[in-house]
């Protein structure tokens, strides 16, 4: 599938998602297909093998406004793939109910802009149902995916980055996929994972990002980030759509000699403190970076953990303050999006500034 | 007009069921609403059902109304003198003069009751028979559920246990309903229904277990008292926010439709909690997803101290169902017979035609809110008396069951001691009993407890060996 230019959207190139990891083989037994096709495959192989899986949402019925559901309910039935009315906070508490009764609900809220109405079954509900009942019930088959993240010309409502406010919220995961063969491999590890799950899929990828995705089932592990480049002077932390601006950052750092270590975090609670910190501890230096606006987004929460543990001892120590390359505290803006958001320069100035503390 | 729900049958009929529900009608107390229920439609009124178009929303109700032939589209039809239009949602007659509906039908919804006040069956009440063991049973379950409110009540004065709340002036509501469901309807509750838990078999120690949050606690001391739960019992746990629990309900009863279970569930909620927008998210998933559920609410006219003229306009919560497509009732909710007759019936049809059916019980809520509340500072004490004695749910059931010869007073005052003396007793066991260990503040987070929490615990463990004295030693480390 050709890339293509987002109206007045700065180039993005060729994207590559291949990058070789020695923590996981890449398999080279599937299509190039692109995200959302990859998620697409991913509820299709939740629903065959699970006849208690359902998938419901606003227009989930006739393929999705991201065309992630297409053929669902087609092939299962309106019974298990359904249109739910135009009620957040209904999808959300329905889900929770169909999944403390032992299914597995994996609800849509259409645009991550709106989960807001969602956020009092989220939080007070969701994540403390099993905790609060003394494990005597669960929602742990609870999978709530929506569309996240800038696209270009989204505007306040339709580009926002949320994973912060369910980041603070125990007894939630929050994952967020990179690519297609990340996502479908992480969207069915958190479908069956016993425990609720927010999944917020970068919307600006769901053309434009083709890769190589196996067709089997298969199942990316949850709170393990992945190293995709190693590197010896800094370490970039990421998640979604931004891994591939901090690849392009490293790409041109590396030109000026700069060896970068670049890690997906992936899943952002519970996340995977120790790969950070062993990072960390071989580079001394860490750059962390989000289309969230900065203050009190999920950077500030790997930032300060990162210099509680590594700040100095056994002669190794942080060379430079941590950085962070974030999106501006403004609601997301139209025709000043390329000033807002952490673009690949603004990344590589900092890696050079820190490198240069 | 009355609401008939089945077959006329006189009080001294006793240990007959009820056959098999007629068809119902409702009162047609407004003329812009229609008279019959959908399965009356679809053979009186061919009109609608056999002149379709072709859009998916009447293909939709043609499903419903058994007619699935497409016809050509009309944009107008003249039928007789009356002009037909067609929209997306179906077939609307349109008028050339204006007018408004009014803001409320004019006539509130009658209220369904069995027994006077003094406990007479009144006649020509039609009503489900209860054996008189079931009888009994509830009866000695409200009387239960009284005195445990008083004890723990006090127990929470004397500081024994941090919080209580109270559902006297609700025990019909809670024991009766409860009464007509079975151990396999699933229930999601508000608060104020301990009665029903009482009923399916929560023993008077398990609820001071929870009250007093110890060891022995399912929920394992992690919520306030009264926050119970039981997956045994199919009554999941309390949680404080408001109307939260009706969406779940619906998710559960689609779960209950989907594997074809004969069972339905069961959600009470205030009239409060009616306003919350939780409440009508849920009753119309609830009738768009087709399920069986039974919303009940408990009206008892407080919402803390908001009393229901403050809370909303409509009148009450029943005339809400048919607004989002349900069928509904209003009962007394002091009237023990009524509400199981109410319950029983709703049950019946929730789960025979898979639809949502929403109860409305009136009643009062003679306790303060909880023990955080005096009620005396926003209503008057008399009102409280009146409600206490002359309108008591419990006196008024017991004056029918002793007409039926089933109780005597000797069995009255051996009841109420018995579990009087039961109840101390667990209660003294409950708060000699320690609390759950140190470690269960991390578990169930997750399934499995995460790397950060053990790291937290091992920190928190180390604080605890240097400050020791900070820390409740009821709670084993």
């Amino acid at each position: 599938m050709a890339l293509r230019g987002l109206g007045r959207r700065i180039s993005i190139g060729k994207r590559c998602f291949s990058s070789a990891s020695e923590v996981e083989k890449r398999p080279r037994d599937g299509k190039q297909i692109n995200l959302f096709s990859a998620i697409n495959q991913a509820l299709h192989i939740a629903l065959e093998t699970d006849s208690r899986a359902y998938v419901f949402g606003e227009d989930v019925g006739f393929g999705g406004v991201f065309r992630c559901t297409t053929g669902l309910a087609d092939r299962f039935g309106r019974n298990r793939v359904f249109n739910t009315p135009l009620c957040e906070q209904g999808i959300a508490g329905f889900a929770i109910g169909l999944a403390a009764m032992g299914n597995r609900a994996i609800a849509e809220i259409q645009f991550a802009d709106y989960i807001y109405p969602a956020f009092d079954q989220i939080v007070n509900e969701a994540a403390k149902f099993r905790y609060r009942s003394g494990n005597q019930f669960n929602c742990g088959g609870l999978t709530i995916r929506s569309p996240y993240g800038a696209v270009g010309h989204g505007g306040h409502y339709h580009s926002q980055s949320p994973e912060a406010f369910f980041c603070h919220v125990p007894g939630l995961k929050v994952v967020i996929p990179r690519s297609p063969q990340q996502a479908k491999g992480l969207l069915l590890a958190c479908i069956r994972d016993p425990n609720p799950v927010v999944f917020f899929e970068p919307k600006w990828l769901y053309r434009l990002a083709v890769e190589e995705v196996p067709e089997r089932d298969y199942m990316l592990p949850l709170s393990q980030a992945e190293v995709i480049r190693q590197g010896s002077d800094i370490t970039l932390v990421g998640w979604g759509a931004q891994l591939s601006v901090l690849e392009r950052a490293c790409d041109e750092a590396a030109k000026d000699g700069i060896s970068c270590e670049l890690i997906d975090l992936r899943t952002l609670i519970p996340w995977d403190k120790e790969t950070v910190e062993a990072s960390v501890r071989k580079t001394g230096r860490l750059l962390v970076s989000h289309e969230a606006p900065v203050t009190g987004g999920f950077g500030a929460e790997i930032s300060a953990s990162i210099a509680e543990r590594c700040f100095l001892r056994h002669g190794l120590q942080l060379e430079a303050p941590v950085a962070r390359i974030c999106g501006l505290d403004t609601p997301f803006p139209l025709v000043y999006e390329p000033f807002y958001m952490p673009t690949k320069n603004k990344v590589l100035d900092a890696i050079k500034a820190t490198v240069n503390y | 007009m009355a609401i008939w729900i089945m077959r006329l049958r006189l009080a001294h009929h006793l240990g007959k069921k009820i056959a098999s529900l007629e068809a119902l009608k409702l009162s047609s107390w407004a003329s812009s609403l229609h008279p019959w229920i959908p399965a009356s439609l679809a053979s009186s009124d061919d009109r609608y059902a056999s002149k379709l178009v072709r859009n998916p929303v009447a293909r939709y109700a043609a499903r419903r109304f058994g007619s699935t032939k497409a016809q050509e589209s009309v944009s107008e039809v003249t039928n007789g003198s009356k002009q037909v239009m067609d929209f997306p949602g179906g077939k609307v007659m349109f008028i050339p003069e204006m007018r408004f509906l009014a803001e409320s039908p004019g006539e509130r919804i009658s209220c369904y009751r069995v027994l006077d006040d003094d406990g007479q069956t009144i006649s020509g009440s039609s009503f489900q028979e209860v054996s008189k063991e079931i009888a009994l049973k509830m009866y000695s379950d409200m009387v239960t559920l009284q005195i445990m409110d008083t004890i723990f009540y006090e127990a929470q004065r004397q500081g024994r246990i941090s919080f209580y709340l109270t559902s006297i002036g609700e025990e019909a509501i809670n024991v009766a309903s409860a009464a007509a469901l079975t151990i396999n309807d699933i229930v999601f509750p508000q608060y104020r229904e301990p009665g029903v838990l009482l009923w399916r078999g929560f023993t008077l120690q398990e609820f001071a277990n929870q009250c007093f949050g110890n060891k022995s606690d399912y929920g394992k001391g992690r919520q306030m008292p009264i926050h119970y739960g039981s997956n045994r019992l199919n009554y999941f746990t309390v949680s404080s926010p408001i109307a939260t629990q009706i969406p779940h309900a619906v998710g559960a009863a689609y779960s209950l439709k989907m594997d074809k279970k004969h069972a339905c569930a069961v959600t009470y909620f205030g009239d409060g909690g009616t306003s919350e927008g939780d409440f009508h998210a849920a009753l119309n998933f609830a009738a768009v997803m087709e399920v069986p559920i039974i919303f009940f609410c408990r009206n008892n006219g407080w919402a803390i101290s908001t009393p229901t003229t403050e809370q909303f306009r409509s009148d009450g919560a029943v005339i809400r169902g048919q607004a989002y497509g349900l069928r509904s009732i209003r009962v007394d909710g002091n009237d023990a017979l009524a509400v199981y007759s109410a319950v029983h019936a709703a049950r019946e049809m929730a789960i025979r035609e898979s639809r949502p059916i929403l109860v409305e019980a009136l009643t009062y809520r003679v306790g303060h809110h909880s023990t955080s509340d005096d009620s005396t500072k926003y209503r008057p004490v008399d009102e409280i008396e009146h409600w206490r004695t002359a309108r008591d749910p419990v006196s008024r059931y017991r004056k029918w069951i002793e007409r039926n010869g089933w109780l005597c007073d000797d069995a009255e005052s051996e009841l109420r001691s018995n579990v009087r003396k039961e109840l101390l007793h667990a209660i003294q066991v409950a708060e000699k009993m320690e609390k759950p260990p140190l470690a269960e503040l991390f578990t169930d987070v997750y399934d499995q407890v995460p790397s950060n929490l053990h790291e937290q615990e091992r920190l928190l463990r180390e604080t605890i060996k240097q400050h020791n004295g900070d820390y409740p030693p009821e709670v084993p480390v």
